[in-house]
């Protein structure tokens, strides 16, 4: 019977690796929400010295390719010192599953947030970083690269659906070369709010829509 | 399909019923022909007395008269022909249209295309189990008003609406109404001599009968613009060469549908129910009795459906969900949202739908697999656990 994922990708939905909870974890971190339909709690054990991630468990709620990449992205992120884990991609989550469906980036790239933001709670509590930084076009644009365009599986920013991007005063606004009568244009919609609207120093995320 | 592989899935589509297709097969191998005039060739003769039986055959069944009844290529067409064709020929009356949130896409998104090019809409909200009040539609009519589409039930949460009552509401104030009845004919009685229903959208894809054939119910005086430029066919409304077989099959399969066959079906949908709704954090979507006989829809906390619907594939069960990650355009059910049910309960939404080729067993089969993918699923989800 032809199965919509990898094979690898069905071995990791059906027997997910380091799945659960860690009791007072060194760090922890949740990525999205039940209300955009995915979301990945990422739990943390740090060795203080080396800065070594000893163990990582994680919990889903989502779609099987969600739970496969919390599997394989904590597979790869064990044993790795923060640094090494920080720069763990999706796409090399993607490719250590054998790939996965273009329409299903955004579920990859969630637990790869999962894991970064888990590392920054870490680096908070230890005093390792710096305050968030304030919100510029720039950094506008660095979100939106995580922000899949799923009619290709790449990022809408590589794509070049991204027509124009302003902030001012704390209302960003995005301007999306697609028609608003688009597929995936409420979902694209929704995913760009989804990234930036949770920034201190943002008000309002206005997302529109003008086909070239 | 392999051996032991259960299809609950019957809301979007049933397999083929033999008899439908061995009364279809003449019409493709020997009677090919157009439905010719009565004037030509034997076998084009032959042709048209078949489709104008089919056409007599399925107005019967509605108590409606051959002429209203129209062929198309499926509900879609139909839902389309209705929802622009009314206004289209209206157009002096006025621009105002009045429909449900809940209608299926074909309702729905010819309502928006026709919101972009200037009509006015009236969007009306269901109570929390898709009901309409018959009271929300009387207060939308306007003077301007030129179509109201209202379905009979609903395509994933199987909500029946009470058309009687809203039908005599438009009849009084003589405003036009369509009704996509997709999901309710033919298993439910439908009567348009007694029901003031003036187009119908119909197909018989969801009961065992040929993809690709549906028809228009259009009482007669109700205005329309003609759909398709071509030919004559199908009362100069509708052009294009006639789906005999397809008209046949369509035909075939109503008069397969019998009572005993639906009180059948539901008693799978019961079944399901009781033992469904017995997992703690679980919700009916729709409505408890007023629901069609094939649906079972029912939310669980916690979970996502897409995970559910591939666990339940691998244990054998076709169902879907109103998650957005099993939907085309990754949007979460507008049906689910539409009755007041936040995104997580429209994520975690599982629908069943029963046909002809089930069991009982499946029923309960189903349930109790759902039963244990929920758990499983529940055990790695970080929500409901603190």
């Amino acid at each position: 019977m032809p199965l919509p994922y990898s094979e690898l990708v069905m071995e990791h939905f059906q027997n997910p690796q380091n799945i659960g909870r860690i009791d007072n974890p060194d760090a922890k971190a949740i990525e999205g929400s039940p209300a955009c339909g995915d979301m990945v709690a990422v739990y943390l054990r740090v060795d203080e010295e080396t800065k070594t991630i000893t163990d990582i468990k994680f919990e889903s709620y989502g779609c099987a390719s969600n739970i496969a990449t919390g599997s394989i992205i904590t597979e790869l992120a064990k044993g790795k010192s923060l640094d090494e884990a920080k720069a763990i991609t999706w796409e090399q989550a993607s490719d250590a599953l054998g790939g996965l469906p273009p329409i299903k980036t955004h579920c990859s790239v969630l637990a790869v947030e999962g894991l970064r933001a888990a590392i920054q709670n870490y680096e908070e509590k230890h005093g390792l970083v710096r305050e968030q930084e304030a919100t510029t076009e720039e950094v506008v644009r660095k979100r939106l690269c995580h922000v899949m365009n799923p009619s290709v599986g790449l990022d809408i920013i590589r794509t070049k659906l991204v027509k124009e991007i302003s902030v001012n005063d704390g209302d960003v606004l995005v301007v999306l070369d697609l028609e608003p009568t688009h597929q995936f244009a409420n979902n694209i919609r929704e995913e760009i709010t989804e990234k930036l609207a949770n920034r201190q120093d943002v008000r309002s995320v206005e997302v529109c829509f003008d086909k070239q | 399909m392999s051996e032991g592989y259960r299809y609950l899935d019957n809301g979007a589509a049933t397999r083929l019923d033999e008899r439908v297709l061995e009364a279809m097969t003449p019409f493709l191998f020997e009677t090919y022909t157009v439905a010719t005039s009565q004037f030509s060739y034997s076998l084009g003769i032959a042709a048209r007395e078949a489709l104008e039986r089919a056409r007599s055959d399925i107005a019967a069944s509605l108590g409606a008269a051959s002429e209203e009844i129209i062929f198309t290529s499926g509900s879609t067409e139909s839902s389309n022909m209705a929802i622009k064709g009314v206004p289209h020929a209206l157009a002096n009356k006025g621009k105002h249209i009045v429909t449900t949130r809940l209608e299926d896409f074909p309702v729905l998104n010819s309502v928006k295309a026709l919101e972009r090019d200037g009509y006015t809409v009236t969007w009306l909200d269901t109570d929390s189990d898709g009901r309409l009040d018959p009271a929300a539609l009387e207060g939308a009519i306007r003077p301007d008003t030129v179509l109201v589409s209202i379905q009979a039930a609903n395509q994933e949460i199987g909500t029946l609406q009470d058309l009687a009552a809203l039908a005599a509401i438009c009849k009084a104030r003589g405003v036009v109404l369509h009704s996509d009845a997709t999901h309710t004919y033919p298993r439910l009685p439908l009567d348009v001599s007694s029901l003031s229903v003036d187009l119908l959208t119909l197909s018989t894809e969801l009961v065992h009968g040929p993809k690709g054939v549906g028809a228009l119910y259009l009482r007669k005086g109700t205005p329309l613009h003609k759909w398709m430029d071509g030919g004559f066919q199908e009362f100069n409304l509708r052009a294009g060469s006639e789906n005999i077989a397809g008209a046949v099959g369509m035909a075939r399969a109503v008069e397969l549908v019998t009572p005993e066959e639906t009180a059948g079906i539901q008693a799978m949908r019961d079944a399901a129910l009781e033992q469904l709704l017995a997992i703690p954090q679980s919700i009916l979507n729709g409505h408890a009795t007023w629901r069609t006989p094939q649906n079972v829809n029912v939310s669980f906390r916690f979970v996502e459906g897409e995970a559910i619907t591939l666990h339940m594939d691998l244990r054998g069960y076709a169902l879907s969900t109103g998650s957005a990650c099993f939907s085309r355009a990754l949007e979460a059910s507008h049906v689910i949202l539409g009755i007041g049910g936040d995104h997580e309960r429209a994520h975690g939404s599982v629908r069943l739908t029963f046909g002809r080729y089930n069991t009982l067993d499946d029923a309960t089969g189903a349930a109790n697999a759902l039963a244990e993918v929920i758990e499983r699923l529940r055990a790695i989800s970080p929500l409901g656990k603190d």
